[in-house]
């Protein structure tokens, strides 16, 4: 924790664990999906499921969707955003409190038909820890610069990305692998202080055993 | 070196260099984030340039919260300011006024700097904003004041709870007037000793004060009780800037406030399943909330 944690976040209010967190949880999700939002589904999980609309975690989870930071004004209008857009959204709760007591649950759609599903909480203070992506039970706050890197489960690749990332002078802080099952497809999540270019993920990206890269800057 | 686990070693660090509790905090944070103590300072000057802005939308909000629970009460105040109705003093009254707003403000979905937390969010602006309108204060002692409230803030979250869940309303309102309490210390000329001073003393007129939200919405009893943390900072800062100390040294009360925070039942703790919140009315209104869900 750091003195902007205490004078501060700056943020839409009224709660920054139901409103700020609910935000970046959204904004990730839209952002491993990359690509236009046709559909999603949201399920809130612990206090959530009796206070959402009260700390419009609603509208929050919108304006994540829409890309916004939590100190967006705009999201107070995301709903009216999300209609303009024809964007199909519902709300549901479900118990995921195996997680954490302020646990959201995202599936969305994207105009190509890719599915992206996160299971994130929303810790305290704006903080954030994303639990799942898809099938796999990963562990982020997304306050490093964060490289996810789904990939297929075979040997000399964990070495192969780690060179390349090397290779261009970036230290990485943290890195870590989550398996599905063992020797199928696993998620890597390396998170580095520095920004990571364009070169190196493309340079990543061109290992026929990585699928669809998704780089996440410091969360606003 | 200090991690900011003691106020006591902040203050023995910055009187030995004989400079300002918030040279040091300055200071040390920059070291820690990694970045110049200029680039703090400008990235701290857009977060009160933001806490100027939203008190100024605050005052002019009219708009009541997603909840319809609140809203409209600060408006109530400013025009009785306004037709000279208030019986308090005009710079008490304000700080009052502003308190609301901002926490009303906050339930209608508006930008806010959470100090320590969304749902205490008035407390510190009203009273650094006013103080600093009242006396003239230039704005970079208005940042020195709201650096050290920071680092106040920074010391009781590492060595307690800034979150109403885990402390209950002492950790957020009682937090937010212990740095509130510093930063009018400071921007008033106290010594080091009296920031020290303001913080325990406020700190101390909050312990206890249990987090009971009605139907666990920010609104009720959050908005008001920025008033009385605001009351509670300028209360301090006036017994200390006159001398007057407290018994229990700083870091010993917010000692105190985890050790209460540990005993108080999680029915207090932002359960809304106590206090306020299990009230008559107060369950009413969560009734009538979750149906119109
Ligand atoms: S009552 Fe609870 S939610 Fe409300 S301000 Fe106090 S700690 Fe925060």
């Amino acid at each position: 924790m750091n003195i902007f944690d205490i004078i501060g976040p700056i943020m839409i209010g009224p709660s920054s664990s139901h409103t700020a967190g609910v935000v970046r949880i959204a904004k990730i999700t839209s952002k491993l999906l990359g690509e236009t939002i046709v559909k999603a589904k949201v399920y809130f999980s612990g206090s959530f499921t009796t206070t959402y609309k009260g700390h419009g975690s609603d509208k929050a989870v919108m304006g994540g969707l829409l890309g916004y930071n939590a100190d967006d004004i705009r999201i107070r209008d995301s709903k009216n955003e999300f209609i303009k857009r024809k964007t199909d959204i519902s709300f549901d709760t479900e118990d995921l409190s195996e997680y954490h007591p302020n646990t959201v649950k995202i599936e969305v759609t994207g105009e190509s038909g890719k599915r992206i599903s996160v299971i994130g909480c929303s810790v305290g203070g704006g903080s954030i820890l994303i639990r799942r992506i898809n099938q796999y039970e990963v562990q982020f706050d997304a306050t490093y610069n964060t490289l996810i890197i789904p990939h297929n489960d075979i040997s000399g690749l964990i070495a192969f990305v780690a060179r390349v990332i090397a290779e261009h002078q970036i230290n990485i802080a943290n890195m870590k692998v989550f398996r599905s099952e063992r020797g199928g497809k696993a998620i890597m999540i390396i998170e580095t202080d520095q920004l990571i270019g364009k070169e190196i993920i493309n340079q990543l990206q061109s290992n026929s055993n990585i699928f669809e890269i998704t780089y996440l800057e410091p969360i606003e | 070196m200090s991690n900011f686990d003691s106020i006591k070693d902040l203050v023995e660090i910055a009187d030995q260099e004989n400079v300002k509790l918030s040279d040091i905090i300055l200071r040390l944070q920059a070291k820690e984030l990694g970045i110049s103590e200029e680039q703090l300072l400008e990235r701290m000057r857009i977060t009160y340039h933001e806490m100027v802005l939203s008190l100024e939308n605050a005052v002019k909000n009219d708009k009541k919260s997603l909840s319809g629970l609140t809203g409209g009460d600060a408006n109530k105040l400013f025009e009785a300011i306004k037709t000279k109705r208030s019986v308090l003093p005009e710079f008490i009254s304000k700080i009052i006024a502003r308190a609301l707003a901002t926490g009303e403000l906050n339930a209608c979905m508006g930008k806010i700097v959470a100090m320590p937390t969304a749902g205490a969010c008035g407390i510190v602006p009203a009273v650094l904003l006013t103080v600093k309108e009242e006396n003239s204060i230039d704005e970079d002692v208005a940042l020195q004041g709201l650096i050290t409230a920071g680092g106040i803030g920074l010391v009781i979250a590492n060595k307690a709870s800034i979150s109403g869940a885990k402390g209950g309303c002492q950790a957020e309102c009682g937090s937010a007037a212990s740095m509130a309490a510093a930063a009018m210390t400071k921007m008033l000329g106290g010594t080091n000793e009296m920031v020290a001073n303001a913080a325990a003393l406020a700190m101390k007129n909050q312990l206890g004060l249990v987090c009971d939200p009605v139907a666990g919405l920010v609104e009720v009893p959050c908005i008001k009780r920025n008033v009385g943390g605001a009351m509670i900072a300028i209360a301090a800062a006036e017994m200390s800037l006159a001398g007057i100390k407290s018994v229990i040294p700083v870091d010993e009360v917010i000692w105190a406030m985890k050790n209460v925070g540990d005993q108080m039942s999680v029915n207090l703790k932002e359960s809304a399943k106590g206090g306020l919140a299990a009230t008559k009315t107060g369950k009413e209104i969560t009734e009538n909330f979750i149906k119109s869900y």
